[in-house]
């Protein structure tokens, strides 16, 4: 059914923290490999080794250069390098379930994961018109609709290890950028890291709703700005430079070269 | 967006092909025996052709029937529901003036009612689409209904509404190519509200998450269409509507209102060919391209 549900029990979802990713891409690797040989159809690849490769991957990593404004205080900024993971939000008002023609897109009344029947679908490609952030791939090889399941199969399987039932992409992540977690649940771990750290819709103006919110990077230590007004770093001055000028035979050379 | 040659032929013919069937379900001309199967077997060719067309994009043609159950929430399952009932009152109705003289008019209007939702749900497939701001107006289904209607009275022979049509329909054409190309800057999307980071400052796509192409930007960010798009749309203006509407102010002739149907098929393709080249996803956004 492509009608959404009015509500749903829970909300589970993504908190990708844009602080500190590092774009590492090994929750592309992770979420490829995990998806490949589970839920579905395999993610196929094109020409893998060739000279044009392409594949479907239901998580991809932009990265996206910043430049702040320049102000009297800071004439020259330095620009920011922001890595920006991007998989299915899990929208509430998920505009590619409804305009999805034979049922096979769906949204779950339990948890809120947003799922494409493959049974079902006929690869028209109308959903992943309807996406605002390019979350879903039509596989080339199965001709039908590929999209993050928020690892449906792993969260939910008594067979894994307590720990490994995560998504594989926030299992893997070695800097910690993506949570997992009901956030429909004012008192869950990512709610209050949301609320904590000003998560953000993404395209807030499409009206989807996105379940996923995105951590803002902290201000960055900048090198360029004014020197504040005494000593902040306490070790500073147990690194001073014991021996300014050089001396003996180098101090006798630089004297001379000096001179000349 | 992608220029699907399959999708251009389809919306095209189809357009034209139930457009006629509107004019014939109203009984305008009011034809019956071999002249109605003629104006009949022209119409279900394109309307027909042109659904067989949209199935070949498809990447499970055999499980299409499946796009009729949804009706409830998707304007492509509601379009196969109408086009499929139009052409099923349709050949009753047909089936009637060919074979037995009759006219069974209250038929006709339904079936003229239903050819016409069909125009109108597929431009609503489109219309919907808040990811394509050029699509994204009240105005995409008021130009397709006049282009499919002023279409459809030039195939059947409904020479002085032709007349009145295709200049609204050519109105129509350039209020909505105006429109559309302030139409993504108005939306309120760029890469601020894609990426959230406007607030720190500018932001620019620094490096694309792969090195080779993917789905999104073959389907999704088709900048190629784009170069000839002025040039394009004079072609499309001047065959589509200028030249059918001038040759059907000569005195009439066959061979000229042939000519007519031709420039004007050829026009419209030419601006649906504009209408996907030329329509911006937001998604294009996030890899910096439009
Ligand atoms: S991110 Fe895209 S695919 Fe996922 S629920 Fe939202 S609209 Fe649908
Ligand atoms: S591609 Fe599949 S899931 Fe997407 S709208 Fe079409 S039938 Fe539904
Ligand atoms: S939740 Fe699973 S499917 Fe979704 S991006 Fe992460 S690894 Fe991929």
């Amino acid at each position: 059914m492509t009608t959404l549900p009015e509500t749903t029990t829970r909300k589970l979802g993504l908190v990708i923290d844009l602080d500190t990713c590092v774009g590492c891409h090994a929750c592309v690797v992770s979420c490829k490999g995990w998806n490949t040989e589970n839920y579905g159809a395999p993610l196929s690849d094109q020409d893998p080794y060739g000279a044009d490769p392409s594949g479907t991957f239901l998580n991809r990593v932009h990265s996206y250069e910043v430049q702040p404004l320049a102000t009297s205080a800071m004439p020259h900024p330095a620009a920011q390098l922001v890595h920006f993971p991007k998989s299915c939000l899990h929208c509430e008002g998920a505009p590619c379930v409804t305009v999805c023609p034979t049922g096979a897109s769906y949204k779950r009344v339990e948890d809120g994961i947003v799922l494409v029947n493959e049974a079902d679908c006929i690869g028209c490609g109308l959903c992943a018109w309807a996406c605002p952030y390019g979350a879903r791939e039509m596989d080339q090889a199965e001709g039908v609709m590929k999209k993050c399941t928020l690892c449906v199969d792993r969260i939910y399987n008594d067979n894994l290890p307590e720990e490994d039932r995560v998504p594989a992409c926030v299992r893997t992540c070695p800097s910690n950028a993506r949570h997992f977690g009901d956030l429909g649940d004012p008192d869950s771990d990512v709610s209050q890291l949301v609320a904590e750290r000003g998560g953000m819709d993404l395209m807030p103006e499409q009206g989807t709703k996105p379940v996923n919110q995105y951590l803002p990077p902290r201000p960055k230590d900048t090198l360029d700005q004014p020197k504040p007004a005494g000593d902040i770093d306490i070790l500073a001055p147990f690194l001073e430079p014991v021996m300014d000028e050089p001396k003996g035979f180098l101090g006798w050379l630089d004297r001379t070269l000096e001179k000349i | 967006m992608h220029p699907a040659p399959s999708v251009i032929v389809f919306t095209t013919l189809s357009g034209l092909g139930f457009g006629l069937l509107i004019w014939l379900g109203l009984g305008l001309p009011a034809v019956t025996g071999w002249v109605a199967f003629a104006f009949f077997a022209i119409a279900y060719a394109l309307a027909v052709g042109g659904l067989l067309a949209s199935t070949f994009h498809l990447g499970h043609p055999e499980r299409a029937w499946k796009a009729f159950s949804q009706w409830r929430s998707s304007w492509l399952s509601r379009e196969g529901v109408c086009a499929v009932a139009a052409l099923l009152v349709m050949a009753a109705y047909g089936a009637g003036l060919v074979f037995f003289d009759t006219r069974l008019a209250a038929l006709g209007w339904v079936g003229a009612v239903l050819s016409l939702g069909t125009v109108f749900t597929t431009s609503m497939i489109y219309t919907q689409m808040k990811t394509v701001p050029r699509w994204n107006t009240p105005l995409t289904p008021a130009l397709l209904i006049a282009i499919s209607l002023a279409g459809g009275a030039l195939l059947a022979g409904e020479i002085s509404a032709a007349l009145i049509l295709i200049p609204i329909a050519g109105v129509l054409q350039i209020l909505w190519w105006v429109r559309g190309d302030g139409a993504f800057a108005a939306s309120g999307t760029d890469m601020a509200t894609a990426t959230g980071l406007g607030n720190i400052g500018t932001v620019r796509a620094f490096e694309p998450p792969h090195t080779g192409t993917n789905y999104l930007l073959r389907e999704m960010v088709h900048q190629v269409g784009r170069k000839h798009a002025m040039k394009l749309r004079g072609i499309a203006f001047g065959l589509g509507y200028v030249l059918p509407v001038a040759l059907l102010l000569l005195p009439f002739s066959h061979m000229l209102a042939i000519v007519a149907v031709l420039a004007h098929v050829a026009g419209v393709a030419a601006s649906r060919w504009l209408f996907f080249a030329e329509a911006e996803h937001v998604v294009g956004l996030y890899y910096g391209k439009r």
